[in-house]
């Protein structure tokens, strides 16, 4: 009897595997961290995601600084004030460029062609960095942060949140603005980017393509 | 030719050029760093120390003793709240049957007579026996006569004069009141009715709720807010004090306070809630709904930005 060759085992399937290939996928290095793009990316609305983006790290950083050495100090150190100072610039800076390219993205319809999430994913980010900072508009221990939690107060216990967002509460809104809504618009933001070189800068409204990938894929 | 990477097949026909990301970010890194620096080390930050109680009850002790005696007699804005502090009828805000005010219900019960009052003049009339005697005359009366006394001294606060540093009114029929009042301000002068209401039985404190809410139903703080424009018909909720730029990204939340009929109406910070959520529910379904998701195309914006693309077709 003629010896047969054993059958190739077959490849096991895992999450992990699954995970891998999707990944392989749809977010190779090559496309995370492309060295060539579309030649109309030379244009300055593509600039505001980015700037956004170095301001963000500002806010983080000077946040970082902040938070070591606790919520008294830059009201009695002048290098405090000054930190303190890098803090609310970076976040004017921060959001003015966010809303920039918030407003280019919407003249571009920049969630054309599959980019739907990377939209909502964005203005998450909006809102969840107006909450960010307005508990840190709150945690300041002075007379803005006093007359803005007495203000916000009626708006937070209308919506029905005051019994568990407590703006009066300062341990609350400090402990909330230097980790959980840090983390949260950081986390948010890396999705967006992803999401982003996942699927590429879009291609200008009106321009011809020969075949959608999504439309290939689902024929393949 | 084909290729199995969805972006290259996106990308089809278009002219593709070297880009550096990693370079950008870094070169925006480096302009956000001397833009962030400069405008820090020219402009500061605005740091106006908060209002205690103790500098409220020096700099207006006629506004500090007639918030102080509404908060005995249950007529302050923070008695007649509603959730989360009391159960007042009617108080909460609602938009027909919504109404998440109440349905959140009376999660930090405050009786303002006692938390404001009279449990800090109890603490302080340990060795006092005028105030000791003042605080049981308060408390044997019948809470008709307590009314009385109160109604008779509030109206008499409407003519108050400040003479030697206490509070003077006409004569009247006002029982203990007064004397209260005058230790209520002898207290808060001496910064220990700003200690006092944050006591918690524990060492540590980090909840500003009592003294917040009794600052901020008396006038002196919010005078010092409109002095400011900072009041939320000023639009106060982007500014911040000095000429700093606060936050600017609530403008359309601090909008809907300046016109009719939000700016008349009693629910307007439901009402502005609701709508805030709706419109930025919107802006997040923008790429769904027809119309928003065709303005740019009717608005040619798109070609001004990508002007060299339409340039070379």
């Amino acid at each position: 009897m003629p010896e047969t060759n054993p059958k190739p085992r077959a490849e096991h399937s895992s999450w992990t595997l699954a995970t891998r290939r999707f990944l392989e996928r749809r977010l190779p290095l090559t496309n995370l961290l492309p060295d060539r793009q579309p030649y109309y990316v030379g244009s300055w609305v593509y600039v505001f995601g980015v700037v956004a983006i170095a301001a963000l790290i500002w806010v983080v950083g000077s946040g970082v600084v902040l938070a070591f050495f606790g919520p008294q100090w830059w009201h009695e150190s002048s290098v405090g004030r000054f930190v303190n100072s890098l803090h609310l610039w970076s976040v004017q800076v921060f959001f003015a460029f966010m809303v920039l390219h918030l407003w280019g993205q919407y003249f571009m319809a920049g969630w054309r062609d599959g980019r739907a999430a990377t939209w909502m994913v964005g203005v998450v980010i909006f809102a969840v960095s107006i909450v960010a900072a307005f508990t840190g508009f709150i945690s300041q221990q002075n007379f803005d942060g006093e007359w803005i939690a007495v203000n916000a107060k009626d708006a937070t216990n209308a919506a029905g949140i005051g019994s568990f967002f407590n703006v009066l509460n300062f341990g609350q809104m400090y402990g909330l603005h230097i980790m959980l809504l840090p983390v949260m618009v950081v986390t948010l933001v890396v999705a967006h980017v992803v999401l982003v070189r996942m699927h590429g800068v879009v291609r200008p409204i009106e321009s011809k393509q020969t075949a959608r990938p999504a439309d290939e894929e689902r024929a393949s | 030719m084909t290729t199995s990477d969805p972006q290259d097949r996106y990308y089809a026909g278009i002219r593709m050029v070297h880009f550096d990301l990693v370079k950008e970010l870094v070169l925006a890194l480096v302009a956000v760093s001397v833009l962030v620096i400069g405008l820090a080390g020219v402009l500061s930050s605005p740091d106006d120390p908060a209002v205690t109680i103790q500098t409220w009850a020096t700099k207006d002790p006629v506004d500090f003793v007639t918030t102080a005696t509404s908060e005995l007699s249950g007529q302050s804005g923070t008695a007649q709240y509603g959730p989360p502090y009391t159960n007042t009828p009617d108080a909460a805000q609602a938009v027909g049957p919504i109404a998440p005010q109440a349905w959140a219900g009376v999660s930090t019960p405050i009786d303002t007579a006692q938390d404001f009052v009279l449990l800090p003049l109890g603490i302080a009339a340990v060795g006092n026996p005028t105030l000791t005697a003042a605080l049981h005359t308060y408390h044997a009366a019948s809470p008709d006569q307590q009314q009385t006394w109160l109604t008779n001294y509030t109206t008499a606060l409407a003519n108050a004069t400040v003479v030697n540093d206490q509070v003077s009114v006409a004569a009247g029929d006002y029982g203990p009141v007064p004397d209260l009042m005058a230790n209520m301000l002898g207290l808060a002068r001496t910064g220990a009715l700003d200690g006092l209401l944050l006591r918690s039985g524990t060492l540590f404190q980090t909840d500003f709720t009592l003294p917040l809410l009794f600052l901020g139903d008396g006038n002196y703080l919010s005078g010092l807010a409109a002095d400011q424009h900072l009041t939320g018909d000023q639009w106060g909720m982007m500014n911040e004090t000095g000429s700093y730029p606060g936050q600017t990204w609530l403008w359309l939340f601090s909008f809907w306070y300046q016109i009719p009929p939000f700016n008349t109406a009693s629910n307007t910070d439901l009402v502005v809630i609701i709508l805030m959520i709706v419109l930025t529910a919107l802006l997040a379904l923008v790429p769904f709904i027809p119309v928003l998701r065709d303005i740019p195309r009717w608005i040619p914006v798109y070609r001004i930005i990508w002007r060299r693309y339409y340039r070379g077709r």
